[in-house]
């Protein structure tokens, strides 16, 4: 039998339902794979009585013949998701000790679809980072290893860092993530696996930690496309509770999985290949996945997205001012963190000084600064109505493609202590093929494409789509993944 | 007539504008399913998306929206099909996200006005600006324990409607006039219960003076005012202090004041330079506010009957004079009571003992319209029983004391203390003989030209009657018997 953490989710489902093996079973070796890899950092809270007693409770539904969607897959839960009676921090001090007492919507909605929680996966502090440098409970390492230099710690891209690292190295079968500006496809890009943020609206943001809400999204981080389909069709839907969530059925996303691009039309959108930002290795494996779905029959199509230059800052004005108000709550008042003073203000000030990290405090001063009257008028508005102008270039895009393939970032991982980490500018480039398609709302998924001729480090390409057309995104990615020749089992740490 | 301070330099005008705040009447608060019952325990009425918890989503409450759209109608207002929320950022205790969910430049209503009667028979015109949908506060509570102040956010996320008026007010009677006059439309339409003294329904002013006929000159406010009284006690002071620091040669600085109800004045809160930048912006966690033609359509065909309609009504209906008739609609209940009293009796005579007798009665006892010891139908048969002569006015009255005390009818209580007014000619003719008989030395007077005797005899007689004889055919009949 083939060790059960190799497996993929479809795999996985296939074993239990011809009871091979239980979830109890597939989840203490879950378990037991996290231990050994401990030195990832990638869970920040590891939860082995809510997922055994889960694994049990999934094989007594199994037994009696109701199975969910994802009955008995263990999954890792980004800490950004509130979890009912599991401290639940966002990755910050400012939430110590903060036991939600409520489920967020898609953390229910996996735990409906039978999927057992292994722990909370670690990330930057109120998913504000592009490396998972910025989590209080410390980097995430990345399992995967430049050859140039095998010792050298690299990150595993940020925000979901902890999610996509712990996919990557066998210690869940997927995890949520979320994307604001690229926070699931640059990690999915950097440790090697799919990852996919789905439209804004499909799923739910309740009970979600915000950070910018009208750019928050809930997304999946598997290791196959199939698995992405599965687990983004047991998360999507409609709920009430969120006003800005899409009241859209949720279509099959597995049966969109036909390996067929043969007739689409794939657009490469100039702006993503500047001369500069843009390392050669990613572009090379780029241009190469673009030559064979044009070998698989699609139809390769030049685009033009002028505004993309505009994207970065857009989105550096947005997120920003939304995170200033939206992390105004925590002021020691109510939960999590409180650091007394000797009036309310100092208590505030005091509370926020030791609670927040240095990245948050960054943003949370360019946020508030830019909502001040005049600010407003010159950063704020101006930014939403570039950002109207992307939406609208995206749109006439779509008149002519069917979907868009992008880098996800322009290079592979890189180090924890590289110059360029300690720098905010330097970190935001990063983010500069994401933030686009995030500011339109529009779907992405992240697979690996290729590997790197310089380090041997994954590159992921992202498919770009129009507004929930899903199925045609993962149609594509699906294809891409059968082309690529890159691995689908975890990069095992500690030895099998 | 307009309302003037005569300076030591010339003549001010008054220029006011007031901000009131309604609190919707609604079973659950603008954006969370939790309760809104005044006067519950502390805490009890809370949510975790009132208590800003993380993850928490406000979704609009749409029996507030409806609220917003009939208070629209009701002051003749534009309704407007798209609105947006917005978050006015600031730092408070009593505000657990940090921000305010409330609405800037795309208001649920816009452009409407109310007409307010003065007491000299003008109407006046106000004209309102907006209506927006916002929510209030918690409540800070800091004489709980000795170093510590509590939080009850049981009001935290309730439905506010704040109602602006346009800078339209010039006297401290306008402001008053105002206000009753909005009570009274929340009040018919039931979107607020306009307690002020319960804090459903607080009131700022914006207040300056200007020369007649110049522009506008700088306001300052008077934030949250508790009483129609005080507001315009408040306005008056203010316009004073005002007029005076401008006399003497001073400059009036844009702040907010507070109302000191007890020295009657208002003090400096703080300056526009130290206000606060609410940084508002369109708040991310709600779409648009759309309204669609049918629910407009449907609140606008439930919409009752409201002051100034029932007003003219009144007047033309019942042939009342349009200050009765203003009387008697301000309130719903009151106007209600009248109907009934009214239907098919003297409406005139009806609507003159509501507002004598009976608000006097109410006054005395402290009871409300509806709690009112005398059914409207029994009001309405005691005028009938004055007009067709079964008792007079003055026997009326002792009718009314007993319909209060005891509350029955008022022909149970004519049979009962038999206060039937005699009409009988012969009956009042011997009491007269009587009289006359009785009195040889004041009937020799009167003969001798005392004409104004001819009052004491109808006194003795009506005595002798015990108040029943009828008054003209008592006066007709000792005048015909002394003259003969």
């Amino acid at each position: 039998m083939t060790d059960l953490v190799e497996l993929t989710i479809s795999e996985a489902l296939d074993g239990l339902a011809k009871k091979e093996f239980s979830s109890v079973e597939l989840t203490k070796a879950h378990l037991a794979e996290m231990e050994k890899a401990r030195d990832l950092n990638a869970y920040v809270l590891e939860t082995p009585e809510v997922a055994l007693e889960r694994a049990q409770r999934s094989d007594e539904r199994r037994a009696k013949g109701t199975a969910g969607k994802l009955e008995g897959i263990p999954v890792g839960m980004k800490d950004l998701y509130c979890t009912k009676g599991v401290r639940t921090t966002a990755c910050s001090h400012i939430l110590d000790g903060f036991i939600p007492p409520y489920e967020s919507t898609v953390s229910q909605k996996l735990e409906d679809a039978g999927s057992v929680m292994l722990g909370k996966t670690n990330m930057d502090e109120f998913a504000m980072g592009t490396a998972n440098l910025t989590s209080y409970y410390g980097a995430v390492r990345n399992p995967y290893k430049d050859k140039t230099n095998p010792d050298k710690f690299l990150i595993p891209g940020g925000s979901s860092g902890g999610s996509a690292a712990a996919v990557a190295a066998g210690l869940c079968m997927a995890a949520t993530g979320s994307d604001t500006g690229g926070s699931i496809r640059t990690p999915a890009s950097f440790c090697g696996i799919v990852g996919c943020k789905p439209t804004y609206g499909r799923c739910s943001r309740w009970g979600m930690v915000a950070f910018a809400s009208s750019l928050d999204q809930a997304g999946t981080m598997t290791r196959t496309v199939r698995d992405t389909a599965i687990m983004l069709g047991a998360m999507a839907g409609f709920d009430p509770k969120d006003s800005t969530s899409a009241n859209l059925p949720v279509p099959d996303y597995e049966k969109a999985l036909t390996g067929d691009v043969k007739g689409l039309k794939i657009g490469i959108p100039r702006e993503y290949n500047p001369d500069k930002g843009l390392n050669s290795d990613v572009r090379h494996v780029w241009e190469k996945m673009a030559d064979k779905l044009k070998a698989a029959g699609a139809e390769i199509v030049d685009i033009s997205l002028p505004s993309t230059q505009y994207a970065l800052p857009t989105y550096y004005l947005i997120a920003p001012a939304e995170a200033s108000s939206n992390l105004a709550r925590y002021d020691g008042v109510r939960f999590g963190l409180r650091v007394d003073g000797k009036s309310l203000d100092e208590m505030y000030t005091n509370t926020r000084t030791e609670g927040f990290g240095k990245e948050v405090k960054r943003r949370i001063m360019i946020g508030t600064c830019i909502l001040l009257e005049g600010y407003y008028e010159t950063c704020y508005l101006k930014a939403q109505k570039v950002r109207r102008l992307l939406c609208h270039e995206f749109a006439e895009a779509y008149k002519k493609v069917d979907v868009i393939l992008a880098p996800a970032a322009p290079e592979t991982a890189f180090g924890k202590d590289d110059d360029s980490t300690s720098d905010p500018l330097k970190m935001q480039l990063y983010d500069v093929f994401t933030v686009p398609c995030s500011l339109a709302g529009l779907p992405s998924v992240c697979v690996p494409a290729g590997t790197s001729d310089i380090n041997g480090l994954p590159i992921g390409l992202q498919v770009i789509g129009n507004s929930f057309q899903e199925e045609t995104i993962l149609r594509v990615a699906g294809a891409i993944e059968s082309m690529s020749g890159m691995p689908i089992r975890p990069l095992r740490m500690g030895g099998k | 007539m307009s309302y003037i301070i005569k300076g030591e330099t010339g003549d001010w005008e008054i220029v006011v504008g007031l901000e009131v705040h309604c609190e919707v009447i609604s079973k659950a608060k603008l954006f969370s399913g939790a309760a809104t019952a005044f006067g519950a325990e502390a805490n009890t009425q809370v949510s975790f998306v009132d208590a800003g918890f993380p993850g928490m989503l406000p979704v609009i409450n749409h029996e507030c929206v409806e609220q917003a759209v009939r208070t629209g109608f009701g002051l003749n207002a534009t309704i407007n099909k798209k609105s947006i929320f917005a978050r006015k950022n600031y730092y408070y205790a009593d505000l657990p996200n940090g921000y305010q969910i409330s609405q800037s430049d795309h208001p649920i209503i816009s452009d409407g006005y109310i007409d307010v009667d003065l007491e000299n028979g003008e109407t006046r015109r106000i004209g309102i600006e907006r209506l927006h949908l916002e929510q209030d506060a918690g409540k800070l509570m800091h004489d709980q324990h000795p170093s510590k102040s509590f939080v009850d956010l049981n009001r935290a996320g309730v439905a506010l409607m704040e109602i602006v008026s346009r800078p339209d007010i010039r006297s401290p009677e306008e402001a008053g006039a105002y206000l009753r006059k909005l009570r009274s439309i929340v009040r018919y339409i039931g979107s607020c219960d306009g307690n002020m003294d319960e804090g459903s329904m607080r009131c700022d002013a914006n207040v300056s003076v200007r020369r007649p006929g110049e522009p506008y000159g700088t306001r300052a406010e008077i934030k949250n005012v508790n009483s129609i009284r005080f507001v315009m006690q408040a306005i008056e002071y203010e316009a004073m202090r005002q007029v005076e620091v401008l006399e003497s040669g001073g400059r009036i600085v844009q702040e907010t004041r507070k109302f000191d109800s007890v020295k009657g004045e208002t003090r400096s809160m703080r300056s526009k330079e130290t206000a606060v930048d609410y940084r508002y912006f369109y708040d991310p966690d709600l779409i648009p506010l759309v309204l669609d033609d049918a629910m407009i359509e449907r609140l606008k065909g439930e919409m009752p009957e409201l002051p100034d309609a029932k007003k003219k009504r009144f007047i033309e209906e019942y042939g009342l004079p349009a200050y009765d008739a203003g009387q008697l609609v301000a309130e719903k209940d009151i106007a209600a009571y009248f109907e009934a009293a009214a239907k098919g009796h003297d409406a005139k005579k009806v609507a003159n003992y509501i507002m004598g007798d009976l608000f006097a009665v109410l006054n005395k006892l402290g009871k409300s319209i509806n709690e009112s010891p005398v059914k409207p139908e029994n009001l309405g048969r005691m005028v009938d029983l004055i007009n067709d002569g079964t008792i007079s006015s003055r026997i009326a009255k002792d009718v009314f004391a007993f319909m209060v005390e005891e509350g029955k009818s008022p022909d149970q209580i004519v049979e009962e203390k038999g206060l039937k007014q005699v009409t009988d000619t012969s009956a009042i003719e011997k009491m007269v003989d009587d009289v006359i008989a009785a009195n040889p030395d004041k009937v020799a007077e009167y003969k001798g030209g005392k004409e104004k005797l001819l009052g004491w005899f109808v006194g003795q007689t009506m005595r002798a009657s015990q108040g029943k004889a009828n008054p003209a055919m008592l006066n007709e009949l000792v005048k015909k018997k002394l003259d003969a």
